[in-house]
């Protein structure tokens, strides 16, 4: 289908003109942004914080004050408290669902790859027909049924994730099949799962890796949607994507509501694309002209 | 060109095959019986047994599935059975909603997004193509829903220029109507501009390298016409196709932004029948949606080796 080589086209035509050698000051700003928001999430308890669900019904919508650093939302709960946990929950889907379509698409690339024949095509076939269905959609009707819960979540968008990275690990294993050392590793009658485990493997993980962190953005974006739509992660738990939806009802007297929660999840999203890029950029397998 | 064609009308049927197979599959093996849906949590066990019976639930999955693909291909989706309006009567009252905002949009991000591109093209390097590269960079990390709100904010709540939601149709006040979308497809071509200049600029930079420009340069063109009569078409192809993709997946994914405005189109039309639990029109729908998505990939694949003949040939 044509969309299967629009990622890596986009790539090598594009590549002449940016010259990433070193990592510029942006590289190590989205770096430690993203340190700086996985820190936060992953010590959420221990931090001096309130608690991000005890509602005060007299305190709503307060602006910042010292007791409450960012004020607090619709329902009097802390702003910080729940934007904290709330990157907990963004970071937790955002991490493990990419891990589930990088396993499953990597292997099914991989295989695809190196096999060819009708195993390729059957795969390949399956994966068009997975992107056929709007995601959102697929998402958002399997959500309803099986009921909202953040575990429901990561594996229905983990599943979703995986044509993706079985396009990245498929073509990658082409490419990498017709090179030397696989042909070398093949006359000296090495099985085929040596072949695909010690040869190919180690190369193939690299590109895949970068992607990841791609596919980290892409989710997090998804996660935060099914939750602004009130589909995502069930209330009270705390998740961007909710508290944009919920800051959406009072734009017009607290629009911070809506904004401190946007800005980190942007900052967070292109912090991953900018790194993702860039290691792409550094580990795309530009022989890969196809 | 015939034997490409068939080869991947070929491909076709096994593809829309799988979507009709999983289509029915989400609908039917998800918790939810149709049959206590449409008669609520009071109905005693054997009056949802009787309307199983009657409704063809009891028979075996395999069958059912048959059953509702043969009324498919006679152009019968089925009814819902909370309005009793037909699928097909629903989607052609929503379509038009969806298409229009798509048209606007896609509209919109060319417009921004070609001149961009081509002018970074020109001056790839400078100053200028570096800023405009990072600020598409950067915009593709802007969700929808955020653009949403931000525009929300901007435009109808501080400026109150254009309403926040609502929606007029197009014959009955043409220009209320425009307002309505006017906020809604900007959003959508916010989120499409940085792909299409990405694309072309990077095409278009390839495309300034050929000889033939190189000559159009020595026989003292000017600027202008060799960027926009020689250079623009053959750097389009993969603009065509993210173009048609575009097309192709804002059908059935401007759920988010139909949602936030407010807009009657197949988006909300698909959330709404998840919500109210409308297993008809929902299987109907997405059917609809994921096969129209389908045959617009092919439709972009064999656009693409109209322009381009070397793929007819199979060397891609």
């Amino acid at each position: 289908m044509a969309t299967l080589e629009l990622g890596l086209d986009e790539g090598v035509a594009a590549a002449p003109a940016r010259r990433r050698r070193r990592l510029g000051p942006v590289f190590w700003a989205a770096a430690g942004w993203m340190l700086l928001v996985f820190a936060v999430s992953l010590f959420a308890d221990l931090l001096p914080l309130p608690s991000p669900t005890d509602m005060d019904m007299l305190e709503r919508r307060a602006s910042f004050s010292a007791a409450h650093w960012l004020g607090t939302d619709g329902f009097g709960r802390d702003e910080l408290a729940r934007l904290i946990h709330g990157a907990r929950v963004s970071l937790f889907v955002g991490l493990c669902a990419p891990v589930i379509s990088l396993t499953i698409g990597g292997a099914l690339g991989l295989l695809a790859g190196y096999f060819r024949g009708r195993f390729e095509t059957l795969v390949v076939g399956s994966m068009d027909v997975l992107l056929a269905f709007p995601p959102l959609i697929l998402a958002l009707a399997i959500t309803a049924y099986l009921g909202q819960s953040i575990p429901n979540l990561t594996i229905i968008l983990g599943v979703l994730g995986i044509p993706a990275f079985m396009r990245v690990a498929r073509a990658a294993t082409l490419t990498l099949a017709r090179r030397e050392f696989v042909i070398a590793a093949e006359a000296l009658g090495a099985s085929h799962a040596r072949i695909l485990l010690r040869e190919l493997l180690p190369n193939v993980v690299l590109p895949l890796l970068a992607f990841f962190l791609l596919g980290v953005a892409v989710i997090i974006v998804a996660e935060g949607a099914l939750s602004f739509l009130g589909l995502g992660v069930p209330p009270p738990t705390a998740s961007w994507g909710s508290m944009i939806g919920e800051g959406r009802e009072s734009l017009e007297v607290a629009p911070q509501l809506a904004f401190l929660p946007a800005i980190a999840m942007f900052l967070t999203v292109l912090s991953f694309n900018l790194v993702g890029d860039t290691l792409r950029a550094l580990t795309d397998p530009r022989q890969a002209s196809l | 060109m015939l034997r490409f064609v068939g080869r991947k009308l070929l491909y076709l049927v096994p593809v829309l095959l799988a979507v009709s197979v999983l289509t029915f599959l989400i609908a039917s093996l998800l918790p939810g019986d149709l049959a206590y849906v449409i008669l609520g949590d009071q109905a005693t066990p054997e009056k949802v047994e009787a309307l199983r019976h009657d409704m063809g639930l009891d028979q075996p999955l395999l069958i059912r599935y048959f059953h509702w693909l043969g009324h498919i291909l006679q152009g019968d989706f089925g009814r819902s059975f909370r309005t009793g309006q037909t699928v097909l009567q629903v989607v052609a009252e929503r379509l038009p909603v969806s298409f229009e905002l798509m048209i606007l949009a896609e509209l919109i991000g060319l417009v921004i997004g070609v001149p961009l591109a081509i002018l970074c093209a020109a001056r790839s390097g400078s100053a200028f193509d570096r800023f405009m590269t990072s600020t598409a960079f950067a915009m593709l990390s802007m969700p929808t829903f955020l653009s949403a709100i931000l525009l929300i904010y901007l435009f109808a709540v501080s400026l109150r220029w254009f309403p926040a939601t609502g929606y007029v149709p197009f014959s009955e006040d043409p220009l209320a109507n425009l307002r309505f979308m006017v906020l809604p497809a900007l959003t959508l071509a916010l989120a499409e501009w940085p792909g299409i200049m990405r694309v072309l600029r990077s095409d278009m930079i390839a495309t300034l390298q050929e000889d033939y420009i190189a000559l159009a340069r020595a026989k003292g063109l000017t600027a202008r016409r060799i960027l926009f009569v020689h250079a623009l078409k053959p750097s389009s192809l993969t603009l065509v196709t993210i173009t048609g993709i575009n097309i192709g997946r804002l059908i059935g994914g401007a759920l988010i932004v139909e949602s936030i405005f407010a807009l009657p189109g197949i988006g909300r039309l698909i959330v709404g029948a998840i919500y109210t639990r409308d297993l008809v029109i929902m299987q109907g729908v997405v059917l609809l949606v994921a096969s129209g998505f389908v045959i617009m990939n092919f439709v972009v694949d064999m656009l693409y080796a109209v322009l381009d003949p070397r793929i007819r040939h199979g060397h891609a």
